[in-house]
């Protein structure tokens, strides 16, 4: 008896939780709906992984293969790809910090704010352009007719270059046009970071006889890890994947670049828009996502284990 | 004296920057001028900073044949204005309820957006859906629902809300304001800047939309501005091509210009983008800020 009162009471409970909440709930409502259909429902559509599918059966009919689709997936040329994606995405990940920090601690020294603003402006807006148009500018320099750098090859008196038939020049091309393109976005987050640093801490050590460089080294950077941790472990839960827009779009899907060009992502994209491929495909993508968040969670841990503050959850 | 030789030392730094800025601005302005060069200059001397001889014929013939341009600008105009709009109006009223902290599901709605942040189903399961089970290819609808909800921006218009003070909303609900009229009419007004700074998130992002179209287009009058742009670097036929439409008077005016034709629609994609940063910087970098210290 008193167990069900209890039981009563606790659903009473809940039920005027829920009553007290409602209005709240409705608002987020459809933003769950949304992630459910688009996002939780696609998780449930990894099946496919392990299935033969064929468009006429669909996903319950198509038959089931087990991990065939993942055999093979570890017998192709895919290992061979994830492994350029994650060198890629390393070389991005160290370039990008040391570029940036040390630029923004050089933009740090100056003090005329006009040209802090037209230097920042100038070097943000390729973070506004879609892949495409850097892929129009990347080709206005490498065109082989009329592009410059044949141009200026020629003036010098070497032979001009088919840039877009030779692969082995691509990974200085592709890794330089990410950099031009979110080295701006960069720069301004830690510079954002330095401007935020209380001046009092420079006082105490212009005060105490600092430098300019020992000023840099014990108050800018370290306050500088903080951003650059969160951005780190951002950042490497994309290693496996690959920008896509970078390597589909700037060396114009050309077939020829493929061997260095081809990542995670495009790879993925190519096996099934051109080859149909639904469940190798399906493989390659879970094996990207499980690879993705066993990374993130590690690297989170590690951080977290030196400092807890540093984490980002 | 010691003040001089305090600033001497910015010079150098000064010159790195402006190098640096320049190699920002000259590929923009490369776009720029070979849109205006003539072509038979392009084929003797290349694409050049300074042309050998200016000529707007480029853009005489964009705008001349303007069915396929004028398609593809509504079409990303569109998609804009009604993706930014329901996505800021979707992840503001749910970035609203968890900024709540009498919101009791606070902690499950949080988990199961991060969630969506960590894992997901990849392409093939998305693209399955999108054509297999609710037949989007080929819609505009497609368009304005990839990509509607972000956690993350959720998250980043959470903190933006969250300076709203309490009291405020407090004394709305004492005097009897549904959670409704509370979010409408206190709430949205409150978060311009927050509004603002995820809107222009979503704008560029909408605006530099083309992943969509080359999954689920293949209607030529549903591109949007970047697919077609994309099609007419790739192949340059997309250009030649449309000249077919032309009535045959306009074609014997002039032989398609076309190396200077892309490179003045990657202009006329580009134009909008580039006035509005400017104004909109301290919003962008407001926003990028808090999306990178923890929150």
């Amino acid at each position: 008896m008193i167990g069900d009162m209890a039981k009563v009471k606790r659903q009473n409970q809940r039920w005027i939780r829920f009553q007290k909440n409602r209005q709240l709930l409705i608002l987020t409502l459809p933003a769950i709906l949304y992630l459910l259909i688009f996002h939780y429902v696609p998780i449930g559509g990894l099946v496919l992984a392990f299935k033969n599918y064929r468009y006429d059966l669909g996903i319950w009919g198509s038959e089931w293969v087990g991990l065939q689709n993942f055999k093979f997936v570890f017998s192709s040329a895919v290992g061979r790809i994830l492994r350029n994606t994650v060198i890629y995405n390393l070389t991005f990940l160290v370039l990008a910090t040391i570029i940036n920090t040390t630029i923004a601690l050089l933009m740090n020294e100056l003090r005329n704010k006009t040209a802090i603003k037209i230097y920042q402006t100038s070097m943000f807006f390729p973070y506004f352009l879609s892949w495409v148009v850097v892929a129009f500018i990347v080709y206005a320099f490498l065109s082989p007719g009329y592009g410059w750098v044949n141009q200026i090859l020629k003036a010098v008196g070497l032979e001009p270059k088919q840039w877009y038939s030779d692969a082995s020049v691509w990974p200085g091309i592709l890794i330089f046009t990410y950099n031009w393109k979110g080295m701006g976005y960069g720069i301004i987050l830690n510079y954002a970071v330095l401007v935020g640093i209380d001046s009092e801490y420079y006082d105490a050590a212009r005060v105490d006889g600092a430098g300019r460089w020992k000023m840099a080294l014990h108050i800018s950077i370290p306050h500088l890890i903080p951003v650059t941790l969160i951005q780190f472990i951002l950042g490497i839960g994309g290693i496996f994947g690959g920008d896509f827009g970078l390597f589909y779009q700037v060396p114009r899907n050309s077939a020829l670049l493929r061997p260095t060009t081809e990542v995670m992502n495009t790879y993925i994209f190519r096996s099934l828009m051109d080859s149909n491929e639904i469940g190798r495909s399906t493989a390659a993508g879970f094996l990207l996502g499980i690879l993705s968040v066993i990374v993130v969670l590690a690297t989170n841990k590690i951080v977290k284990s030196i400092d807890e503050d540093y984490s980002l959850f | 004296m010691s003040r001089k030789r305090h600033n001497l030392y910015r010079i150098p730094i000064h010159l790195f920057f402006i190098i640096l800025s320049c190699s920002f601005l000259i590929p923009l302005l490369m776009l720029l001028s070979i849109s205006f060069t003539e072509e038979a200059s392009i084929y003797e001397y290349g694409y050049r900073l300074f042309p050998r001889s200016l000529s707007t014929i480029a853009y005489e013939f964009v705008f001349r044949n303007p069915q396929q341009m004028v398609n593809a600008y509504g079409v990303t105009i569109y998609i804009t204005l009604v993706g930014t709009f329901l996505s800021v109006l979707l992840m503001l009223m749910c970035a609203y309820s968890l900024s709540r902290k009498c919101f009791a599901y606070r902690k499950f709605v949080s988990g199961y957006l991060f969630f969506t942040m960590l894992f997901g189903g990849g392409l093939v399961p998305s693209y399955i859906l999108t054509t297999q089970v609710l037949h989007l290819q080929d819609t505009l609808l497609v368009f304005i629902l990839s990509g509607l909800v972000s956690a993350w921006n959720i998250f980043i218009l959470r903190t933006l809300i969250s300076n709203i003070p309490e009291a405020i909303i407090e004394s709305a609900y004492i005097d009897g304001a549904s959670e409704y009229r509370i979010f409408f009419s206190l709430v949205i007004p409150l978060s311009k800047p927050g509004i603002a700074t995820i809107g222009l998130f979503c704008m560029v992002a909408r605006w530099n939309e083309w992943m969509t179209a080359l999954l689920y287009i293949s209607k030529q009058e549903l591109y949007p501005l970047q697919y077609l742009l994309q099609k007419i670097l790739m192949n340059l036929e997309t250009i030649t091509n449309n000249m077919n439409s032309l009535p045959a008077s306009v074609l014997n005016d002039f032989k398609v210009p076309s190396e200077s034709v892309r490179m003045a629609m990657a202009v006329v994609a580009i134009g909008p983008m580039l006035l509005v940063i400017p104004f909109f910087q301290r919003y962008f970098v407001r926003g990028l800020v808090i999306g990178s210290v923890k929150g």
